[in-house]
């Protein structure tokens, strides 16, 4: 059976353009959250992670004209681009691209939108990257709530191995919308402050921006020095609420279980978990439980959305990313905003970034729907 | 490894008809908008299931095509039976109202259950509920009706053992117009499931 | 109060699609939550935004309606003492 591997990556956030730039901030535990005013995309001021406009059209100039472009267009247009580049893969007819995201173009439906309302629908933002990049295949948008970007990846692992293509690139990312802050306002679910994962005091989620992209292939002879090997995969549901999260954690757990049996590994040899962990009471306790159902509770552990925020369809990919630098830097990094823990069972949360060797770490997200997904990668080395 | 894979049941649900294998399920056709047609839906089928009132429109589209392919198999909640569903619109017909309910500052009322149905997914969560499904499941978004992309997911999770059976299917619901086409796979049955019959299939009229 | 009663019975069957039930079946003093309606934590949040939209008052924290939207009686004397519109 070939080995399926993540290798050249982007991520394009509020700490940076590029992945080394990104992890140069988070490993100087700097988080892109702030306190926002804005009436286009709140009413009250709300605390986000965004990313600079005018960086952003700065840098996309160079690429394209950035009025033919939607936010979203020129994120993730500019992150793929960089992965096309670094890799230096030529698309053939068995290249494929996976587009991840929950939301896509949503902001054109707003009246303020210079853009048609047709953009709105996910195979015309699809088609913009496509044509873009002359990708030879109809683009596959996944669009599974928040575990659209771990599920990115096994996806493009599963039709790489049904012999469907030969690289998949995966372009991941959500932007901060009026339409998504105030759906998330409607639950009570958003913070007044930054947010606190698996904190007592933890009040709710932030809402951020992202796009991250990986080339995902089975081809060993052209991997990046912080490339990893997908070793199992799986996205379980829970069978139990279309928002609530399962008080026993049952997809999450069955999930990584699933994950586990592919990998053939036992979860002793898990250096790391980069977790879900939005901080809302309720995904956290439920997150706990899982973990303590399958013994990871000694393993270190932590969030990232202390520095990003949740970025829907991107978090997963992008905490992927952060996943792999972790190993490639045999670093552990800090679960920003934690102080003492705030859930039922233990968790052994990272509170100071630290080195230590690292060969295997685990990925999860949960989130509405009652999907999961939990993927295992080991360093290539 | 190469698994022999075969459809067991398949149903359409268009123009207010309702074709289960190929033959009508539901007779008459219905000169009337989807609301109404989907709750005589309900009503032929015997449920008693509170929450599909409170589903969106693309929601209870998918979740009457899954009754009429699951109910025709005997299932329980031990089976694997994953879900992997498309469509075109992916939930912009509840996007739209979300956005309608924020457009004006004077009347700004977000509303939660709404909001909860701007993602195509949750049609997989309102099926995995009532079937008690917790198994693999993925929604994704293509400009048309894609055989050999649902195919070849399909394939893969059966041969890497994710799952028994894959109920697979293309659920779009757009502007009051809707296409469904829903049908399982698995080692049994009776139809070969390939690219070609797939693509037959979906084209089947009444 | 009669009146604001018999108005919210109708709200909450109207707005939560309590399609197979009618107003004669929700008592004054029956539970919402639990097993009579079978609401859950969307219809709670969506009876916060009701409040809102429809009486002017604003709750910001979701626990405070647990003990509002206990039974119809209690969620139209709160409402009673604290409509602004």
């Amino acid at each position: 059976m070939s080995k399926i591997y993540l290798t050249y990556n982007n991520i394009i956030s509020s700490l940076g353009f590029t992945t080394t730039e990104n992890i140069e901030n988070i490993s100087k535990d700097i988080s892109g959250i702030e306190k926002i005013e804005d009436i286009n995309l709140s009413q009250t001021p709300i605390y986000t992670s965004l990313v600079n406009t005018i960086k952003l059209d700065n840098t996309f100039k160079k690429l394209g004209n950035i009025n033919d472009f939607t936010r979203l267009e020129k994120l993730m247009i500019l992150s793929l681009h960089d992965v096309l580049t670094e890799s230096n893969v030529k698309i053939t007819p068995k290249t494929g691209l996976i587009i991840s995201t929950t939301k896509g173009n949503i902001d054109v439906l707003d009246s303020s939108s210079k853009f048609s309302k047709k953009r709105a629908y996910l195979s015309e933002l699809a088609k913009q990257i496509q044509r873009f990049f002359g990708f030879k295949n109809e683009a596959i948008v996944l669009s599974n709530a928040c575990v659209s970007g771990v599920l990115a990846i096994s996806v493009a692992k599963r039709l790489i191995k049904s012999d469907m293509y030969d690289n998949v690139f995966v372009v991941s990312g959500d932007i901060v919308s009026k339409f998504i802050i105030s759906g998330f306002q409607s639950f009570q679910a958003i913070s007044d402050s930054s947010c606190k994962p698996f904190s007592k005091n933890r009040t709710g989620i932030n809402i951020g921006e992202a796009a991250a992209s990986v080339l995902v292939t089975s081809q060993k002879e052209n991997l990046a020095p912080d490339a990893v090997e997908i070793l199992g995969d799986a996205s379980c549901n829970d069978a139990n609420h279309i928002s609530g999260p399962s008080r026993t954690g049952e997809g999450l757990y069955r999930s990584m279980l699933s994950a586990f049996n592919e990998a053939n590994i036992k979860t002793t040899e898990i250096d790391y978990v980069s977790a879900h962990g939005t901080a809302t009471n309720y995904n956290d306790e439920m997150e706990a439980i899982a973990f303590d159902r399958i013994n990871l509770e000694k393993v270190s552990i932590n969030s990232l959305k202390g520095y990003y925020g949740h970025t829907l369809g991107a978090s997963g990919l992008l905490e992927s990313i952060v996943g792999m630098q972790s190993l490639y830097n045999n670093t552990l990094y800090a679960s920003y905003g934690f102080d003492e823990i705030g859930v039922s069972k233990p968790l052994n949360i990272i509170k100071e970034t630290t080195e230590k060797p690292l060969t295997t770490f685990l990925k999860t997200a949960s989130g509405f729907g009652g999907c999961n997904t939990a993927a295992i990668f080991k360093k290539v080395l | 490894m190469k698994l022999e894979t075969y459809i067991s049941t398949y149903c359409h649900i268009r123009n207010n008809k309702i074709l289960i294998n190929g033959k009508p399920f539901i007779k008459d056709a219905f000169d009337t908008d989807f609301s109404i047609f989907s709750k005589k839906v309900y009503k032929d089928l015997n449920l008693s299931y509170p929450k599909f009132f409170k589903m969106d429109n693309l929601s209870k589209l998918a979740f009457l095509a899954a009754e009429c392919v699951l109910n025709r198999e005997k299932t329980n909640e031990d089976d694997n039976i994953a879900i992997v569903l498309t469509n075109r619109a992916s939930s912009l017909d509840t996007d739209r109202k979300h956005q309608s309910s924020i457009q004006d500052k004077e009347s700004y009322y977000p509303s939660p259950a709404i909001f909860v149905y701007t993602l195509p997914n949750i049609a997989i969560g309102e099926i995995s509920i009532k079937h008690q499904l917790k198994s693999e499941n993925a929604f994704f978004i293509l400009d048309a009706f894609n055989a050999e992309f649902l195919h070849n997911y399909a394939c893969s999770l059966l041969e890497n053992n994710k799952a028994e059976s894959v109920l697979c299917g293309w659920v779009d619901y757009d502007n009051e117009k809707y296409d469904c086409f829903m049908y399982k796979v698995s080692q049994i049955g009776d139809i070969k499931h390939t690219i070609n019959k797939l693509q037959n299939l979906y084209k089947i009229k009444d | 109060m009669e009146a604001l009663k018999l108005e919210l019975k109708e709200k909450i069957i109207e707005q939560l699609n309590l399609e197979d039930i009618s107003i004669e079946e929700i008592g004054d003093n029956d539970p919402l939550f639990g097993d009579g309606l079978g609401l859950d934590s969307i219809d709670a949040l969506e009876l916060i935004v009701m409040l809102d939209k429809d009486y002017g008052i604003k709750l910001t924290d979701p626990k405070e309606g647990k003990k509002i939207f206990e039974s119809v009686a209690i969620m139209a004397a709160y409402i009673t003492e604290n409509r602004t519109k």
